[in-house]
């Protein structure tokens, strides 16, 4: 039992760190960002390249440039294709159709180019677990958990404390006053997705460890997504508990039985069933900003 | 089978599928991204009524058409009821194509991720082609109809649609039955003209798919989407030999249409007979019909 809560919370952890992402651009521009999930994937590639194909980097120099790399890429992206329409004030339905664009576009392209192969990033710690009484704790899954809360910590840090951070929570609110008070929106935004992407990055070379690289592993972000709503889309706390919260439940179900079937193979039915039956009863989520429709 | 007739009878079947969605997400502006579910319960109703129970194709239609409005009471029912908007219905209905896709996967009558191999070719060119022309002009009638009206309302604005006194959950959930009810036709005969479906035919891409049709081809038309759907079915295969790059100048020219024309082709406009004629005499220079204007199409 406390084995699965252990891996729950492992995969979690991952999960809060990609619905963070989701929740930081929604709470500014108020659509889903379903192009996170390619610049995740792409995070993967970058460090793959580094470590494994041409540089053969140890393991954190390559984390490092694939958050860098996917954060650029991730700032491209927003200039390419949101900013028009950003400023043209067009239906978050317009953002989200266009980053559809943007992940079929960049994962056919991988197909394109790398290929479908599933790649391997090298283990980074040699002796892989721990055991402690009958528990086994994954060393890279203890890191994952460790470095995706102090960065989770340090971004809260970064919010609170910074006057980036001030007018990042000021324009969750109401970007008009943030821009009438003087504010560069396109430089917030600028900064936004660059924190967002590098998050993703960091995410995605964890996934790239703990499972493989491949074009179509962003579909794992979908789970985070999930993760995000649950939470309350726009909410960093609730993008935590429910990246966490999901983490655990698929960890839950992966090992209960009924009638000697396991549940595993349904699994991503009762996420989603969990999903739908917490938006009926709490239609914004867990910590989700009610929005009052107005005249 | 030759080859155009398949592309053709592919196209139809697109449409048909769209069109439902561009009743649904085109008007009241709800969207979906689990289509693709009530498709893959039309196909395997259809196909399975065919196959192990030897009726006709007529029948399978039908209880495809049954199956899938019932499915798409059990999502749109305690959503629809919740008042969940945008993003959350959006999410709401991927998770429902997810979970119908992973039940297909298990049940025993569907033969798991194996699919059903050696369905009966019966969807020909002709009868696709029918059920298309009979789709458009049961949507169109749809919306000049008493809903289609308040569907048209809603769309406009929803507050402002319920104080004149819509019910709002009554007039959207009919308006997605309506549009379960050509996903349901549209399985059917894609199961009848593949002649194998399997669950991984259906997935949240395949949704997404008709939801980009109708954005692209202008939310609120109907003329619009069935453009929008024929050329992304036709498109492709055009492409056939670039087969990788496919996808790649696909989500390219997705980006490049909502950032250059966000309304999409033709966003709250029909192609009519009348516009039509009007853009002929632009054409060629002739000046406009006496009256034209005053006389443009209502739909």
């Amino acid at each position: 039992m406390l084995q699965t809560i252990i891996t729950g919370l492992s995969i979690g952890s991952v999960y809060a760190l990609m619905a963070v992402g989701y929740s930081l651009v929604f709470s500014v521009l108020n659509f889903s960002n379903f192009a996170h999930g390619s610049i995740i994937t792409l995070g993967a590639y970058i460090a793959w390249a580094v470590m494994v194909q041409y540089l053969h980097l140890p393991f954190l120099p390559a984390l490092l440039i694939a958050m860098a790399g996917s954060g650029v890429l991730a700032f491209l992206n927003e200039r390419i294709a949101y900013s028009t329409l950003r400023r043209r004030r067009a239906p978050s339905l317009y953002l989200m159709i266009s980053a559809m664009g943007v992940s079929i576009c960049l994962q056919n392209l991988l197909y394109a180019t790398v290929g479908a192969k599933l790649y391997a990033l090298p283990a980074v710690f040699v002796e892989d677990s721990w055991n402690v009484g009958e528990l086994t704790i994954s060393r890279m899954d203890l890191f994952a958990f460790a470095f995706s809360a102090v960065t989770i910590a340090l971004l809260n840090l970064v919010l609170r404390r910074t006057r980036v951070g001030t007018a990042i929570r000021a324009a969750s609110h109401d970007m008009d006053m943030v821009a009438v008070l003087g504010v560069n929106l396109d430089v917030l935004v600028a900064i936004l997705f660059l924190i967002a992407g590098a998050l993703g990055g960091m995410a995605g070379v964890f996934m790239g460890v703990k499972y493989m690289v491949y074009p179509s592993m962003g579909w794992i972000t979908n789970k985070a997504y999930i993760g995000a709503v649950i939470g309350g889309l726009g909410s960093l706390p609730g993008a935590i508990i429910g990246g966490l919260f999901l983490g655990l439940l698929e960890a839950l179900v992966s090992v209960t039985e009924i009638g000697g079937q396991s549940l595993s193979t349904y699994r991503d039915v009762f996420s989603f069933g969990i999903l739908v039956a917490l938006l009926i009863v709490r239609p914004t989520g867990l910590f989700g900003r009610r929005v009052e429709e107005k005249l | 089978m030759d080859y155009a007739a398949a592309i053709f009878t592919n196209a139809a079947i697109y449409i048909i599928a769209t069109m439902g969605l561009a009743i649904f997400t085109g008007y009241t502006g709800l969207f979906s991204l689990g289509h693709a579910a009530f498709m893959a319960v039309g196909a395997y109703a259809a196909a399975i009524c065919t196959h192990f129970l030897k009726l006709p194709l007529a029948v399978g239609l039908v209880v495809g058409i049954i199956l899938a409005v019932l499915s798409s009471l059990i999502i749109g029912y305690p959503t629809l009821r919740a008042r969940l908007r945008s993003d959350y219905f959006a999410i709401a209905t991927l998770g429902f194509g997810e979970a119908v896709k992973v039940l297909l996967e298990n049940f025993q009558l569907t033969q798991g991720s194996r699919g059903l191999p050696g369905i009966q070719k019966l969807s020909t060119p002709l009868l696709t082609g029918l059920f298309m022309i009979l789709s458009v002009w049961l949507a169109r009638n749809f919306l000049r109809s008493n809903y289609g009206r308040k569907i048209i309302a809603i769309g406009q604005d929803h507050v402002a649609a319920e104080m004149m006194g819509i019910n709002l959950f009554r007039v959207q959930l009919r308006s997605l039955f309506f549009s379960a009810v050509l996903a349901g036709v549209a399985g059917g005969l894609f199961a009848h003209y593949l002649g194998f479906i399997q669950p991984s035919l259906f997935t949240g891409s395949q949704s997404s798919m008709l939801v980009i049709a109708v954005v692209t081809g202008g939310m609120g038309s109907i003329t619009g989407p069935i453009l929008a759907a024929l050329l992304f079915a036709t498109i492709p295969e055009a492409l056939r030999l670039a087969n990788m790059w496919r996808m790649v100048t696909y989500g390219a020219v997705l980006v490049a249409i909502m950032v250059l024309r966000p309304q999409g082709i033709l966003g709250y406009r029909e192609i009519t007979f009348a516009s039509l004629a009007r853009f002929g005499r632009r054409l060629f220079g002739l000046p406009p019909s006496p009256g034209g204007e005053s006389r443009k199409a209502v739909s």
